[in-house]
């Protein structure tokens, strides 16, 4: 076949997916079919209840049934057919579709497939790698109880860090699913360790997800300074949740807009290029602490291990962190972040995602993807491909449409 | 007993800090030898996390550093000053019979040690290279320096978490170096799956902040298709139920002192359900509509309820009823009381060197054949620079000896 073309597709070329329309592992088959997989999506006759989920091409009717930007979103470059898999033709056809996959990616609640008889290991397919994704697991009875993203945020553990100093305020979960990303991107990963196995063995086996144990190890350091030195963190404003309260590291600039201020130096060659860009700006009357940095400079820079135990690093960790919020408003955002960055330090800006897709570097890299929808008769932009494959970078197209 | 899904695939791992080395932790789990590289001249502490907080009560240093282990557990470590030629040659020799090379440097650095891509290829064709930096390894930004929050304010995900009248809230650690190290061992095992068919290995140029941005996707079409940008009044909100629309949908206090509770209504049939549950009778608020329009007031009737209960005692009740529920747990919680997280064996204790037995963060995944295993923690600095150098490399204890008194290794 049209080796050149395929090869350069994606690095996923070549493996067949059958993938069970769900919520929450949607953006595994993603995953798999943006990077070329062969992925067909399988939905109940008359379409799966996520192409009720907006936000909705508003320039199509109201009443027009496939219009669904999070169906766009979370199944491109999908295939798609409609099968009722409680009826025997429809059961007949899920098991053949299987007997050709090497790999089946399905969210559905433990049971519901074993009662048609389509459960893993009840299909002959020894070489098909399972990938099923449960809220708690498979054989976790919790796992048959309602869930949904916020959940998933809150029992594992992910709300538990982020919100405000302000704890009159609730624990904040994330826009955008992310606790069914995270459990999707484990699956995905799963599903590829075990194709990986499989070329060493030649069998197929189950990959088990759950998304409660997904969200409850995407904690960073939570979970280890309560194993290791039993504190727990606290959630604190725009920055890393701690058993100690930590300076602000959000900073207004001067056009109003949100940056953040980025790690205060830690070498002793940024703190000797932090005083000079305070110097440079002529900022040092409006900081006389800068004079502490000079001492810290002089000698030899700051030991950040000391840095919950020494008050003079305490100090010293602080003023550099005002220095760096007093330049922040001298500046507008874009600019605090360009002059910071051309300066060697760390810094950002708080961009809201249009922004991000409109920046100048994610536009010169090519991510914005524009992909024809059929729906509209014109192409649209989509978030790009999250990994860059030099070799096969993959290929976004369009999510199956409503036949 | 050690999994064998990856059985004979070897990582000269150069990564750190949690977006590198949480990717090749994953692959040793599994069964990869990973082969840790750390620079002798500077103890390691490029990786940030090397000798810092979480300690162990009394014990501190370059070694004993909890998030280290955490994210280095089942690795071999070894040192290469690599600004010495023989430091470089060693280097050379692992890439030779390796066959993955990682690192998540700033982009300049590989290439500065005389092991860009096109080098790479020459000491071992069909090399999988990956680099994992903020930007990328192109673009105006290349040279930008990133950590975790400026990748995630960078790619909208901070501006994505708060409420609708405060500062952004952000995410209160480091969510995409999670992501960029898992999404890295998904472009490894996608780039060994595309060599074992064409043979060809190739380099993946990740950039976690289009990582980032990729996660944000429903919210970015509504802006090229329908021209709603995502920044507006009455955003993030991200409490609330957004895509698919859902009310209530939040997180409430409960009794005890900053306690919470998630209480989500999927369908009008779970708000009925809850209405009588709290005694709201509101006939007005039957459609989520309606529900979202009175979205403040709605918040208040659930909240006067919750705060007068235990967060468990709502979550167990609501789930009984059929209504999605959940007790904002603490790490503790998790971690010790957590019945779900004992049963997966999520929290499974390695012995480390020094810190002894200690307990890090399993697989969420289980694998009916080849499962992942977790025995050993993070290598000390240099640890195996003996097994490696004379197993691997063949060198003699004297040579050994010498690139020590040298200040190579």
């Amino acid at each position: 076949m049209s080796s050149e073309a395929s090869t350069h597709t994606g690095p996923l070329t070549g493996l067949r997916v059958i993938e069970l329309a769900s919520e929450h592992a949607a953006f595994a088959g993603k995953l798999l079919a943006d990077y070329g997989a062969e992925v067909l999506l399988v939905e109940p006759i008359g379409g799966h209840h996520t192409r009720t989920f907006g936000p909705f091409a508003e320039s199509l009717p109201e009443a027009h049934p496939d219009r669904s930007l999070w169906f766009w979103h979370y199944n491109t470059s999908k295939q798609g057919v409609q099968i009722d898999l409680d009826t025997p033709e429809g059961a007949d056809q899920f098991r053949n579709l299987v007997g050709f996959a090497d790999i089946v990616l399905e969210g559905e609640t433990p049971g519901r497939l074993a009662a048609f008889g389509l459960d893993h290991g009840q299909i002959d397919s020894p070489t098909t790698v399972w990938v099923s994704v449960t809220s708690f697991g498979r054989s976790d009875p919790r796992s048959l109880d309602p869930f949904s993203d916020l959940t998933a945020i809150a029992g594992g553990g992910l709300a538990w860090s982020c919100g405000y100093d302000d704890h009159s305020l609730p624990p904040m979960a994330p826009l955008g699913n992310q606790g069914y990303q995270t459990a999707s991107i484990w699956a995905a990963v799963g599903a590829l360790i075990a194709i990986e196995a499989r070329a060493r063995t030649g069998e197929g086996q189950l990959v088990d997800v759950s998304m409660h144990a997904a969200v409850n190890v995407t904690t960073e350091q939570a979970t280890q300074w309560w194993l290791v030195a039993e504190k727990t963190v606290q959630r604190q404003t725009g920055r890393h949740a701690l058993h100690l309260p930590t300076e602000s590291i959000v900073a207004i600039a001067a056009d109003g807009r949100e940056v953040h201020t980025g790690f205060p130096p830690r070498t002793l060659d940024e703190l000797i290029k932090l005083v000079r860009w305070i110097d440079d700006e002529g900022l040092r009357d409006e900081l006389p602490l800068t004079t502490l940095l000079d001492l810290a400079i002089e000698q030899g820079g700051m030991d950040l291990a000391k840095l919950y135990e020494d008050e003079f690093t305490q100090e010293c960790f602080r003023t550099c962190r005002d220095a760096i919020v007093l330049l922040a408003e001298h500046h507008t955002a874009d600019n605090f972040f360009l002059l910071g960055q051309r300066r060697g330090f760390a810094v950002g800006m708080i961009l809201s995602p249009e922004e991000t897709m409109a920046d100048p570097h994610i536009v010169a890299r090519g991510f914005p993807t524009p992909v024809h929808q059929p729906q509209l008769g014109h192409d649209i932009v989509h978030t790009g491909l999250p990994i860059r494959f030099t070799g096969t970078p993959g290929r976004i197209s369009a999510a199956p449409a409503l036949s | 007993m050690n999994s064998t899904a990856l059985a004979g695939l070897r990582i000269c791992d150069l990564s750190g800090q949690l977006a590198g080395a949480g990717a090749t932790r994953t692959l040793a789990a599994f069964g990869a030898e990973v082969i840790r590289i750390e620079d002798p001249v500077r103890k390691g502490k490029w990786d940030l996390l090397r000798g810092v907080p979480p300690f162990r009560e009394g014990q501190r240093g370059i070694d004993a550093g909890g998030a280290f282990n955490n994210h280095n557990v089942g690795k071999q470590g070894i040192t290469l000053n690599t600004r010495t030629e023989r430091g470089r040659s060693l280097l050379a020799e692992l890439v030779s019979i390796s066959d993955v090379v990682t690192e998540n440097f700033s982009a300049e650095v590989m290439e500065s040690w005389g092991f860009g891509y096109e080098r790479l290829c020459e000491l071992r064709p069909g090399v999988i290279y990956v680099s994992n930096c903020g930007f990328g390894h192109t673009g105006p930004y290349r040279q930008f320096r990133t950590w975790g929050p400026i990748v995630q304010a960078v790619c909208g995900l901070t501006w994505s978490v708060g409420q609708a009248d405060e500062p952004s809230a952000g995410f209160g650690f480091s969510y995409m170096d999670h992501h960029g190290a898992n999404l890295m061992v998904f472009a490894i095992l996608a780039a060994l799956h595309h060599r074992r068919r064409t043979g060809e290995g190739q380099w993946i140029d990740m950039s976690t902040v289009e990582s980032g941005a990729a996660m944000l996707g429903p919210m970015v079409l509504d802006f090229t298709v329908n021209g709603r940008p995502a920044r507006r009044p009455g955003m993030p909100a991200s409490n609330r139920g957004h895509h698919p629309l859902m009310a209530p949908h939040g997180i409430h206090p409960a009794l005890g002192d900053d306690e919470w509770v998630a209480v989500v209504c999927r369908t009008d049939a779970e708000w009925a359900t809850l209405a009588s549950i709290l005694g709201v009778d509101e006939p007005a608020w039957a459609t989520v509509d309606a529900r979202l329009a009175a979205h403040d007031a709605l918040d208040a009737r659930v909240s006067a309820w919750t705060r007068r209960h235990d967060k468990f005692e709502v979550q167990t009740r609501l789930l009984a009823a059929g209504i999605p529920a959940a007790a904002v747990q603490s790490p503790q919680e998790r971690t010790d009381r957590d019945s779900s997280t004992a049963r997966w064996g999520l929290f499974p204790e390695v012995t480390h060197s020094l810190m002894g037995a200690v307990r890090v963060d399993g697989i969420p995944l289980h694998l009916s054949a080849t499962d992942w295993s977790m025995s050993t923690g993070a290598p000390l600095l240099g640890q195996h620079n003996h097994q490696v150098l004379a197993g691997l490399l063949g060198l003699d204890d004297d040579e050994i000896a010498r690139l020590e008194a040298d200040g190579v290794i």
